[in-house]
């Protein structure tokens, strides 16, 4: 099962090794990932997939715990949250497919961020099902060039009860 | 960043100390009064702090292997933090299996080591390894410390975080000219870590649900581990036991945090525990873990362990529960805060007819041997020293068949009084162990029992034992083979003894003679009074070698994988002389 892990970290260096080092380890993969900064930067959050049982992924997420460098983790998957991901490609393009590629660009609401007579670049961002879909609609042709992020996301405050916001503020 | 720069101004009117010196300060402010080590290139500046730090004993061991488990026996011995220092490169890499073990084991550790200058860091420079990476998924706390101004933040974390919880190791990489660097910075530092990570946790789980199983089982088992020990839960652990007659089994690190002479002690469960222990394990309807982790020397095969009973787990680190072994109640916190809460509610059995069931389990299933002619049984030696110590002194053992025997045959009565490797199983850990550990309790017998194969790992430290004049006193079984390796080669192998053969081991008296330490050498029964009284009349460090027969066992066992169903308790071969029984976990007490 798929599970989306929301950790805030002290923003200092190793501690991505360290938590990544948790997952090697057993040997699991990491779907996907992504680290940035707070609006502290003295924080990061690290968002991560992992394809793992849920007993595994709880057990990983005790050992996570233990790491000094880790002060909160949140399993998203079974919340309310939003979830984005950004996808970059450039596709190959002649005179007969320009007008279609085009039209395939609106459908996906994507941008156009630089064309030249023979390619396009195409900049999409959406929830990673949707990036998905985009990606396989575009593999139609020819893709020379692709590069996506690692999904971030975040729960939707409406998705909170009331009584974990007001102990968030607190 | 601003915050320090801010301290920094504040600070003005202190005086600069190298970074050297503000770590080894706080190491003395927190109270380290000995340490370890071995110096190098790298390390020099801190090397000459000490030089001009009294107030901090050095031991100067053999290797850096020596020097890590040496700080390991230290805190094993006394619950205090045990410090090292080595330098970069190798003197890191040396240490890597120490700080392994110590992570295995939960022993409070600080490992200081130096490192190429900062401004090398990454060019291959002479002697430079990356300590902090390699270090990563072996210590509890690691740091790469990058200014001076850090130096005794990151000392106190170090500390705090090896010290706190479940204790384990930390380390410190410490460039050269961070050591050299100045600052003012060190005075009412404060930690920069979540507070979660260094203070108690609370007590939280299901205390009522624990208390009631307690109360409404017929046949409860106590099952001890090492945090235990740790959490000094000892007087709270035998007054439950008392109060309502529960018998007591240890896990191999949990020896010593339940008296082994007590009436109620089974000693040792597992894979070579004692057939009593195993055998109440099988039969119980509730079992309740004190800081330990159902690992696999115990819980063999994680679904028919205890298969009948209700399980319950009290753990300090939440990670813990449910690892392999999973339960029906758990509590997470302090092991004898837990307990505080518990006992008051724990209602008083006077005749418990399950207590009394065991006490006959342990008369029809005794630990038992066969008594052989005239040569030399290690059970027997060992039980004899046993008596002979009246169960008082301090026992390290290295790993293999001697270390299993130690744990039957010397059932110890007071935490901290058993000591060895017993997570990560490093052969070599003995000897150096046995010297920290007498470093830190001078005033108690420390007694190594090792064996032929492991005491050549780090058979070095002799020399440092010599230097100090620490008086360890040691046993070593020569069996001429690497016993339980030859053991499973036998039972599960069809006899290929694949390299576990030692021809070529040293005269090891010869040896310790060249160190200038006394040894002997004895071959039969007759020689063991003689033998024993020679090892624990000497004042100094001193050897004495035990001719062992090769084919000799460690029973019970239960293969690896297997259930307590499967466990041989002995083989009795006729030939060998008759049967002896013995009950180190006496039932007439």
């Amino acid at each position: 099962m798929k599970h989306l892990l929301s950790v805030l970290v002290r923003n200092h260096y190793g501690v991505l090794s360290h938590v990544s080092g948790l997952f090697t380890r057993r040997g699991y993969n990491i779907d996907s990932l992504s680290v940035g900064e707070t609006d502290n930067p003295e924080y990061s959050i690290i968002t991560m997939v992992v394809n793992e049982e849920p007993k595994m992924v709880r057990q990983i997420e005790k050992q996570l715990y233990k790491l000094v460098d880790v002060i909160k983790i949140e399993d998203l998957t079974q919340k309310e949250s939003l979830q984005r991901e950004l996808v970059v490609l450039t596709v190959e393009t002649n005179r007969a497919n320009r007008q279609e590629i085009l039209a395939l660009v609106e459908v996906f609401k994507g941008i156009i961020v630089d064309m030249t007579d023979s390619a396009v670049m195409i900049e999409m961002s959406s929830n990673p099902r949707r990036i998905e879909t985009f990606i396989k609609v575009f593999s139609e042709y020819n893709i020379m060039q692709i590069a996506r992020t690692g999904t971030i996301a975040l729960e939707f405050p409406s998705g909170r009860s009331r009584k974990e916001n007001s102990k968030e503020s607190k | 960043m601003a915050k320090e720069k801010k301290n920094n101004t504040k600070n003005e009117n202190v005086p600069e100390k190298t970074g050297a010196k503000i770590v080894i300060d706080t190491l003395l402010e927190n109270g380290v009064k000995d340490c370890f080590g071995y110096p190098g290139g790298a390390i020099l500046r801190v090397y000459d702090t000490i030089f001009h730090t009294s107030e901090l004993k050095h031991y100067l061991v053999r290797h850096e292997q020596g020097a890590v488990h040496a700080a390991e026996g230290y805190a094993r011995a006394t619950g205090k933090l045990g410090v090292l220092i080595t330098t970069s490169g190798p003197g890191a890499t040396n240490i890597m299996t120490g700080l392994a073990d110590a992570k295995m084991d939960s022993t409070p550790i600080l490992a200081i080591t130096g490192q190429v200058g900062t401004y090398e860091i990454g060019t291959d420079a002479f002697q430079e390894v990356d300590t902090y990476g390699m270090t990563i998924p072996i210590t509890k706390y690691n740091a790469l410390l990058k200014s001076p101004d850090d130096a005794a933040r990151v000392t106190k974390e170090a500390i705090a975080v090896a010290l706190s919880g479940r204790p384990g190791p930390s380390l410190i990489d410490f460039p050269k000219d961070v050591q050299n660097g100045l600052s003012s910075n060190y005075k009412d530092v404060k930690m920069r870590i979540p507070a979660f990570h260094v203070e108690k946790p609370e007590i939280s789980g299901s205390v009522d649900e624990i208390i009631n199983a307690i109360n409404r089982s017929a046949k409860p088992v106590l099952y001890v581990g090492g945090g235990a020990v740790i959490s000094n839960a000892s007087r709270n652990i035998i007054e439950l036991a008392e109060k309502a007659q529960i018998p007591v089994v240890s896990t191999l690190t949990g020896l010593g945090a339940f008296p082994g002479d007590h009436k109620l002690s089974l000693g040792m469960l597992g894979m070579h525990g004692t057939a009593y222990a195993n055998k109440a394990v099988m039969e119980c309807d509730f079992i309740l873990s004190l800081g330990a982790r159902f690992d696999d020397r115990v819980a063999t095969n994680t679904e028919d362990f205890a298969k009948n009973a209700i399980k319950a787990q009290i753990d300090i680190d939440s990670a813990e529960i449910e690892k392999r072994v999973n339960v029906d109640f758990f509590i997470s916190g302090d092991l004898n805060d837990v307990l505080q809460k518990i006992n008051p509610q724990i209602e008083s059995v006077s005749k418990s007819p399950w207590a009394e069931h065991v006490q006959k389990l342990k008369i029809a299933h005794p630990l038992a041997f066969d008594e052989g002619g005239s040569e030399i049984k290690p059970q027997q030696l060992i039980y004899e020293l046993w008596k002979k110590t009246k169960g008082e002194a301090v026992i390290v053992t290295d790993v293999g068949q001697h270390q299993m025997w130690t744990a039957q045959f010397y059932p110890v009565k007071h935490p901290r009084q058993f000591i060895c490797s017993s997570g990560l199983g490093t052969m070599g850990y003995g000897l150096p162990a046995a010297i920290g550990a007498k470093v830190g309790v001078p005033d108690k017998d420390v007694i190594l029992i090792s064996g032929d194969g492991s005491i050549q790992m780090n058979i070095q430290e002799l020399g440092t034992a010599k230097m100090y004049n620490i008086p360890v006193k040691i046993i070593l079984f020569n069996n001429g083979y690497l016993g339980m390796v030859r053991q499973w080669q036998e039972l599960f192998f069809e006899e290929r003894y694949s390299h576990s053969t030692m021809s070529g081991n040293p005269d090891f008296i010869k040896l310790a003679a060249a160190y200038d330490i006394p040894g002997k050498t004895i071959v039969s029964k007759k020689e063991i009074e003689e033998g024993l009284s020679f090892l624990l009349s000497s004042k100094g460090p001193c050897l004495l070698e035990v001719s062992i027969p090769w084919e000799e066992k460690v029973f019970p066992m239960i293969p690896a994988g297997r259930n307590y169903e499967n466990m041989i308790e002995y083989e009795h071969k006729k030939d060998k002389g008759s049967l002896v029984s013995i009950i180190p976990h006496n039932p007439q007490k």
